[in-house]
């Protein structure tokens, strides 16, 4: 690990003032992410802004509706808040897949959008890795990719995104809020990561100094209709290899609006709205599951070690629509596949 | 009077450790500790060309880096190197010795600091340059380049011949990946510095073993370094040969004259040991009734450039069935990789594996039930030599462990059990490993106010050795258990062996019966010198020690208060000391035995396999303790599991280096993973393999587990997945 300065940030503007006035720091919240990859001398940040402090925790309904969720509300607290529970059980069922209770403890919202991708290379200073070094090349490719991506690749990356949270929040169609030197601005969650091209160094279109403040989520929450189904290597503590949040509106066993959003698979939670089209208008059952699931994945590319997930895609996508048509989501604690 | 053998007792350590009070190698310190940090090599093989440490040290609080180029004198010869359990063949690896490159994860420098952030600051500070050579870490390149090793017994008849004969043949690759045993403690040494002699607390399964290694590494006297292990957060067998980061521990306490610790991080325990991947060949052929008329076993397994590690792992099928014929090929090859390690049932985990997926494979053949395919080859001997087991009551664990698990409702067909969107699959397996025990010396404290002191080199990993030795002390000198005190894990107690093989409860628990018998007898004498004593003209054998006296043994008759015998002696305190070695049984086999039944649920379109019941049956001789006994069984089976469907070290072979050096990525099962664990002890007494019929625990409860979960596994998809671990793309990609 580097050496490095610590300093508190007072509120939101200094944070964003101490940023700017040094270009190697980094914010730390919870820690969980930022603190490994130090260890492992990926991120060697010469200062970092301690934000944990600020006063960011709240979950406040705004007068339009909707959620508004502060970015240090721990990912615990978010899963188990009532309102959440109530009214966006899809995003608390994510979050519950995600990680450890100990980690949902300490991280927050705002670090669980910035967490790093889980590629191996990533996490090894020996390797190449254009992610981690731009222009050394990517070991992924050719190596062991059991985990990485099959959708949006580039030639110079093909590491996934690892969130749950963030595959919930792109199918509810949530917004980032974040606080920069220029002020205030909001990011829709489908733009708010990038997909790899030319610079998989940059995860996130967040600018350098800017501070996530917020996420809000629109009214509209899929309470009936909704599932998240995480498939991994064991049944709790690990990644996704295949995630899939499903959120549909029925009327009359048809498909009023669909929401699809696949974890594990690209550089950001993969929305795809032709895939969602197929699926308006039609009567909620395999046969429509099978056909989105073939529009999301028609440009679907493996690697060799994770060819597999292309059908293990599929395969879950129409499961997890089954799901949440029948309204049987997938339990986070019964340890088994609904 | 109570007898504690036997009984489900409480671990009398148990309240230290959840309340933090036992201290483990890393939580001792001394005021002038000094942190170190390792930097390692990235190559697998080379030579250091320039290591550049101008900017390390300038970093404040940096106290020195060592280097090959350097260090303190090391023996300059391998004898001095070899640890007990070194292989023997080969020179170990000598850490920091010079230039030379082995192993990706290599030390080749320590910095050491004044605190641990400055410690690991200043370690990625160090350039290293290297010149790099070509190297190969993939077994599946080497196989056929492999070295021709013993086989475990002579080939009988010709089972080529007969194989081709058979009426039902089965023939198939087993494969097993790089392991790695990921003890929760990490790899930590602290030096204690103390005017030119080292007290070293170290992570170890054998403190005299690194004792001797450590003394013969730095060329002194056996009284200046003394080992301490009081407690061990697991190792599995990684900790019975001495790792790299003690004797860099004590390397670096000589060269700055100061106390030092060296924590390991979890990526570089990877570096330590592992257990070798391995390529298994198997041919079974059987006549239609289901007699075995030929085995073959192949086995590749692979070592380190520098070392020839490797156990056997075709002896379990040269020993375990009936068969005409049989024969047995051991290769070994090199690879540029650390030597790999014992870990929990060397060879067995993995030879049993193989042989007893490929039974399954055969019953399939047969149209046979499972069971009864293994019955119809049961042995009372051991098939290598001819010896009658001293005792062996599989039978009973198949009957037993049929029963419970309700076999006799399994419905042969494979795809045939299904519930919702899974598919159920039953499988079982049998397991078998050695029973062994190791020559031993316990010295015990009686003194006069009823309480005894039973101290012994030996280690207690976690799995109950503190426990056990207090229960059989308590009932050998007639104490309640709160009256004895263990002191184990300290290189000047009495001798004893590394702490592995499952021998150590065997071992220990006949030495401490050997010294308290020493007691006894002393006691006996004293007795006898009371006037009018009752005990006159009686032997030692014929008086017991039960509720703090001594007695006559048929009826407890005649008892006198051991605390008046010693006060009118004169004296407060027994000692005794007395070494136990083993008499040669080679009118049998021994060993231990089990059946392991397995339901899985499979999910018919995403492949997700869980484990939801094990019944493991266990005939291991007399079971010294039921709860810690159990508690070893079925952190046996679910580290069964673990290989069975999540355990696999990926190598990057480009690179050489291990990918997923870490507990993030390495999968091992967690809580959700596991469901009902069912462990059942079959009566089984034994005569012969020491005078209390003790077998050991340690390694049984993982073998066969892997191969009744692959052939559940089997049995729930009709989809035969032979290269561990199962994942859920291996199902798919064959389904
Ligand atoms: C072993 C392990 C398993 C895990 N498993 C899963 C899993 O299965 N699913 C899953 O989704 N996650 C998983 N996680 C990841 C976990 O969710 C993240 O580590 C966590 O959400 C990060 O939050 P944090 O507050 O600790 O972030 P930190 O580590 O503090 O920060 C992470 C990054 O975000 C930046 N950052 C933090 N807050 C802000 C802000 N408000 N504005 C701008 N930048 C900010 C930091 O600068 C840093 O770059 C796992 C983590 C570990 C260690
Ligand atoms: S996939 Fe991306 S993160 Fe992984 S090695 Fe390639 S460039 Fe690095």
């Amino acid at each position: 690990m580097n050496s490095f300065q610590y300093s508190r940030a007072q509120d939101v503007a200094d944070a964003v003032r101490q940023s700017a006035a040094d270009g190697s720091a980094k914010f730390i919240a919870g820690g969980t992410n930022l603190v490994d990859l130090m260890k492992y001398e990926v991120e060697r940040p010469a200062r970092l802004i301690d934000i944990s402090h600020l006063p960011l925790r709240a979950i406040e309904e705004p007068p339009g509706g909707g959620l508004r969720v502060g970015a240090l509300v721990p990912n615990s607290d978010l899963a188990w808040h009532p309102q959440v529970k109530e009214r966006y059980p899809l995003l608390s069922s994510a979050i519950l897949a995600g990680a450890s209770t100990q980690l949902r403890n300490m991280a927050s919202t705002g670090g669980n959008l910035l967490q790093r991708t889980r590629c191996l290379y990533f996490y090894d200073v020996a390797t190449p890795c254009n992610k981690r070094k731009p222009g050394s090349g990517c070991a992924a490719v050719g190596g062991i990719n059991r985990i990485n991506a099959i959708l949006g690749t580039s030639d110079v990356c093909i590491a996934t995104h690892p969130s749950d949270m963030c595959v919930a929040l792109a199918a509810l169609d949530a917004t980032v809020h974040v606080v920069g030197p220029e002020g205030e601005r909001a990011i829709a969650m489908t733009d708010f990561h990038r997909l790899p091209g030319d610079t998989p160094e940059r995860d996130t279109n967040l600018g350098a100094n800017e501070i996530v403040t917020a996420i809000a989520l629109p009214a509209r929450s899929f309470r009936t209709h909704y599932t998240y189904l995480k498939i991994r290597d064991r049944l709790s503590y690990a990644f996704a290899l295949v995630a899939v949040a499903a959120a549909l509106e029925i009327e009359g066993g048809i498909i009023r609006e669909a929401r699809l959003a696949l974890g594990g698979v690209a550089h950001k939670p993969w929305r795809d709205p032709e895939a969602e089209a197929v699926l308006v208008g039609q009567s909620a059952e395999r046969n429509t599951f099978a056909k989105a699931a073939s529009v999301v994945l028609r440009d679907a590319k493996g690697f060799g070690h994770n060819d597999f997930k292309i059908d293990l895609a599929r395969r879950t996508i129409i499961r997890a629509l089954d799901q949440a048509a029948q309204g049987t989501p997938q339990s986070q604690s019964d340890k088994r596949i609904a | 009077m109570t007898s504690y053998i036997g009984t489900a007792t409480s671990r009398i350590d148990g309240r230290d450790k959840v309340t933090g009070t036992a201290r483990y190698a890393a939580e001792f310190g001394a005021p002038d500790l000094a942190y170190a940090s390792l930097v390692t090599s990235p190559i697998a093989r080379g030579r250091l060309k320039r290591l550049d440490v101008t900017a390390a040290l300038k970093v404040q609080g940096v106290i020195t880096v060592l280097s090959h180029q350097n260090r303190p004198s090391m023996a300059d010869n391998d004898k001095a190197y070899k640890d007990q359990v070194a292989p023997r063949n080969g020179s170990p690896f000598r850490p920091l010795y010079d230039d030379g490159i082995k192993f990706s994860g290599q030390p080749v420098a320590v910095v050491l600091a004044e605190d641990l952030e400055t410690a690991s600051y200043a370690a990625s500070l160090v350039h290293v340059a290297y010149d790099e050579e070509p190297h190969v870490t993939d077994i599946t390149r080497q196989r056929y380049n492999g070295m021709a090793l013993k086989a475990p017994a002579k080939p009988r008849g010709d089972a080529t011949k007969a194989f081709s004969e058979s009426d039902a043949r089965h023939e198939a690759d087993y494969f097993v990946p790089i392991e790695h045993h990921n003890p929760m403690e990490l790899y930590a040494s602290t030096a204690i510095w103390n005017d030119g002699r080292i007290t070293v607390y170290d992570k170890t399964q054998g403190v005299q073993n690194v004792h001797g290694y450590l003394c013969g590494v730095f060329e002194c006297d056996p009284g200046d370094i003394r080992v301490m292990s009081p407690y061990v957060g697991g190792a599995f067998g990684s900790g019975l040969r001495p790792p790299f980061q003690v004797a860099l521990a004590v390397l670096a306490a000589r060269a700055i004259s100061r106390s030092v610790r060296l924590v390991l991080t979890r990526q570089q325990m990877y570096a330590i040991g592992y257990r070798p991947a391995m390529i298994q060949r198997i041919q079974l052929g059987a006549k239609a009734d289901g007699s075995l008329n030929a085995i073959s076993h192949d086995a590749v397994t692979s070592t380190s450039e520098y070392e020839d590690f490797h156990r056997n792992e075709t002896t379990w099928s040269s020993l375990l069935y009936r068969s005409e014929t049989a024969k047995y090929d051991h290769k070994l090859v090199r690879l540029d990789l650390p030597t790999g390690c014992d870990m929990r049932a060397p060879s067995a985990a993995t030879g049993v594996y193989a042989l007893e997926a490929a039974m399954d494979e055969l019953a399939e053949a047969l149209k046979m039930d499972p069971i009864e395919l293994r019955l119809k080859c049961y042995s009372d001997r051991d098939q290598s030599n001819g010896l009658p087991f001293s005792s062996k009551n599989l039978r009973e664990c198949y009957r037993q462990g049929a029963e419970t698990f309700g076999w006799s409702r399994r419905n042969p067909a494979p795809r045939s059990m299904r519930e919702g969107h899974e598919f159920i699959g039953w499988g079982m397996a049998t397991g078998v490993w050695e029973a062994l025990q190791m020559p031993i010396a316990v010295r015990i404290a009686l003194t006069s106010n009823g309480h005894a002191e039973v101290s012994c080199a030996t280690a207690d990993i976690g799995t109950g050795t503190y426990t056990i030795m207090a229960q059989v002390a308590a009932d050998m000198l007639g104490l309640p258990l709160e009256a004895i005190s263990i002191k184990l894990g300290d290189s000047t107690l009495p001798q004893a062996p590394v702490e592995g093989g499952s021998w150590m409860a065997a071992s220990v628990s006949n030495g401490i019966v050997t010294t308290s018998q020493a007691i006894r007898d002393d006691l006996l004498k004293l007795a006898q010198r009371l006037p009018g004593s009752p005990l006159k003209g009686r032997s030692g054998d014929e008086v017991v020690l039960a509720n703090g006296a001594i007695a006559l043994k048929t009826d407890g008759r005649d008892a006198t208060a051991i605390a008046d015998v010693m006060r009118s002696a004169g004296i407060d305190r027994i000692e005794r000391e007395e070494r136990t070695t083993f008499a040669k049984d080679d009118a049998h086999a021994h060993n231990t035995h089990s059946a392991i039944f397995a339901e899985v649920r499979v999910d018919e379109d995403i492949g997700v396999i869980r484990v939801t019941r094990v019944v493991s049956a266990v005939a291991a001789g007399r079971i010294l303790n039921l709860k810690t006994a159990r508690s070893q069984i079925m952190g046996g089976v679910v580290w069964g599991m673990g290989m069975a469907l999540h355990e696999e070290t990926l190598i990057d072979h480009r690179f050489g280096r291990m990918m997923n050096a870490n507990i993030a990525e390495y999968h091992v099962p967690v809580n959700a993973d596991v469901h009902d664990v069912d462990v059942i002890f079959v009566d089984e007494q034994d005569e012969f393999v020491n005078p209390m019929g003790i077998k050991g625990l340690g390694e049984i409860g993982i073998v066969g587990v892997p191969a009744a979960i692959a052939n559940a596994v089997y049995h729930a998809t009709g989809v035969r997945v032979r290269d561990l671990p199962i994942t859920l793309d291996k199902l798919t990609r064959k389904a």
